[in-house]
């Protein structure tokens, strides 16, 4: 739980230096780093102030904080869904240049399901790879595995009106996995579920995770979710968001329902509910 | 692996229910036809102010060689229109649906057009079409055309964000965007244009053809009723009228049929839920 430094920091010299070696061996270089990236809409909300991250391969980093902090902005730009009014995002491992997402680098999770109700729960999952060009046939093996791994293949010609809320999230993490992205970006995906359904979900992430070895951005605004899921736990203040601060979770990387009962994860817990509130109270001074 | 449970599928309605959902609407027409039949014989009405329903199947059968060359002219108006309403009306859509500059050009004219009551231009049309026939077609493709077009063009605008967003991490072309998402998406309200586009269709072939004063052969079934009208013959206009309300049901029992089909699957519109 010691918070670090090197990868989020306001110094200068590494916004303008990337820090990171083109020499570095491919395979150790991080996945995405963002340097000091903001975000300001047209109506002149400060969204997004000077934010800079390395999200290393097999890291589960969650962005944590009140609303109005820019988490979700982050994942957006990391995603390309929006460019950020100044800073760069970077790739280290694009092999068509660093300043370019390699294709299917990305997996995205949004806080809605977002399928599309007229299509079975096979064609939404298709659908990456549809989009690149893969057939049906071709694709049907993936699409087959990554329904199998979030333990839905017997609903592959169900409509997504037929399933439940848990369902629908399922599909929509296998549809994110199916092009076997570099990064999975998850957009507080289950903040509309049911506390057992989450606590089921966050248990098939941790087991996927393990299986699969991705490496997760995950938006979060509740504390025992992200200490159970994350390696790393980014802590963001709102009016203007911005990172307060990083804390590791130095926990073992066997995550499970004895982990989520032990009095480590408790401690971990209070830490990081200590440094939510502070990123609180310093975005409440803000507006006073 | 457990999970919050799905919704329950739709309870299959017992057969006695199913047969009264038929019967009923039966029933009820059956009855409305022997109480007219009641009325015109207890009160002594002559036939050349109101027909009992007996007069009229009388005037359907006999007057079949006449009425049935005017019940194809008026459907062949009507459908025609309808399937040029469509092809125009979705075509403008999309071209609409991609830029708000031709969305800006365009939308004005078509809005011209539907406020403008057809009747009113109708004389125009005549004067400047090569046939009656051809002035009849458009302005039943005229007033069809509007509510396709306006359906559709919200259908492709309201297509959820966050599913745009999911095509454009992807990586989608123009083309597979329009064709993978924003066709399929808008499928309720084309289908709702389709409902209103139909039954207009219909309303105008007729309308059209009262203003056209067309007559003699190749005349439709709106020229059948005023004639009728002129020469009192009452049994044969009511003839005309069940024709032509008898296509306007069967326009909109196909249509439904096609929205019950293309919807019933996945749209909220053709779910029935039992709470």
């Amino acid at each position: 739980m010691t918070p670090t430094s090197g990868a989020v920091s306001n110094e200068t010299a590494q916004k303008i230096q990337p820090h990171h070696d083109d020499a570095e061996p491919l395979s150790q270089r991080p996945v995405v780093c963002l340097h000091g990236i903001s975000k300001m809409f047209s109506n002149g909300t400060l969204a997004l102030s000077d934010m800079s991250l390395d999200v290393r391969e097999g890291e589960f980093v969650s962005l944590l904080g009140p609303s109005g902090c820019g988490k979700s902005t982050v994942l957006r730009i990391i995603a390309g869904l929006g460019a950020p009014t100044s800073g760069h995002v970077d790739w280290p491992r694009s092999a068509s240049g660093r300043d370019h997402k390699p294709n299917n680098a990305i997996g995205f999770v949004f806080q809605e399901p977002t399928l599309m109700p007229w299509a079975t729960v096979f064609n939404n999952v298709w659908l990456p790879l549809r989009l690149a060009g893969r057939s049906k046939n071709q694709s049907r093996e993936r699409v087959m595995e990554a329904l199998e791994s979030v333990g839905l293949a017997d609903f592959a010609n169900a409509y997504p009106r037929e399933l439940s809320g848990g369902m629908k999230m399922r599909v929509s993490i296998a549809r994110a996995l199916v092009p076997r992205p570099q990064l999975l970006l998850m957009d507080e995906p289950f903040a509309a579920l049911d506390e057992i359904t989450r606590f089921k979900l966050n248990n098939d992430i941790i087991r996927l995770k393990e299986r699969y070895g991705w490496t997760v951005i995950f938006v979060t605004h509740s504390v025992f979710e992200s200490v159970y899921l994350s390696d790393r736990i980014v802590v963001m203040a709102a009016r203007p968001g911005r990172v307060i601060k990083e804390v590791d979770i130095d926990a073992p990387a066997e995550r499970g329902e004895a982990f989520r009962t032990s009095a480590q994860y408790a401690a971990f817990c209070r830490t990081v509910s200590e440094t939510l509130h502070d990123a609180i109270s310093a975005s409440h001074r803000e507006i006073a | 692996m457990a999970d919050d449970t799905p919704p329950p599928m739709i309870a299959r309605d017992p057969v006695w229910q199913k047969a009264l959902r038929v019967a009923v609407p039966i029933l009820m027409l059956v009855l409305a036809v022997i109480i007219w039949a009641v009325i015109v014989r207890a009160k002594e009405i002559p036939p050349y102010i109101m027909p009992g329903p007996e007069l009229v199947a009388k005037a359907l059968v006999n007057d079949w060689p006449t009425l049935y060359p005017a019940l194809l002219v008026t459907l062949k108006i009507t459908f025609t229109a309808l399937a040029l309403a469509l092809i125009g009306g979705v075509a403008l859509a999309i071209i609409i649906a991609q830029s708000s500059w031709v969305e800006l050009a365009l939308y004005p004219y078509a809005v011209i057009l539907q406020v403008t009551p057809i009747i009113a231009i109708a004389p125009l049309i005549l004067i400047y079409a090569p046939s009656t026939q051809a002035a009849l077609l458009i302005c039943a493709f005229l007033v069809a055309f509007f509510p396709i077009l306006s359906n559709m063009t919200q259908g492709l605008k309201s297509v959820d964000h966050n599913l745009l967003n999911l095509y454009e991490l992807y990586g989608a072309s123009r083309l597979q965007t329009l064709l993978l998402l924003k066709l399929p998406a808008s499928q309720p309200y084309f289908l709702t244009g389709l409902r209103i586009g139909g039954g207009l269709a219909l309303i105008a072939a007729v309308v059209a053809e009262f203003a056209a004063g067309s007559a003699g052969e190749g005349s439709g079934l709106a020229f059948r009723l005023l004639e009728s009208q002129y020469r009192m013959n009452l049994p044969r206009l009511f003839a005309a009228l069940i024709l032509l309300t008898g296509t306007g049901i069967a326009i909109f029992g196909l249509t439904s049929l096609i929205s019950h089909l293309m919807l019933r699957r996945w749209h909220e519109s053709a779910v029935r839920r039992e709470n």
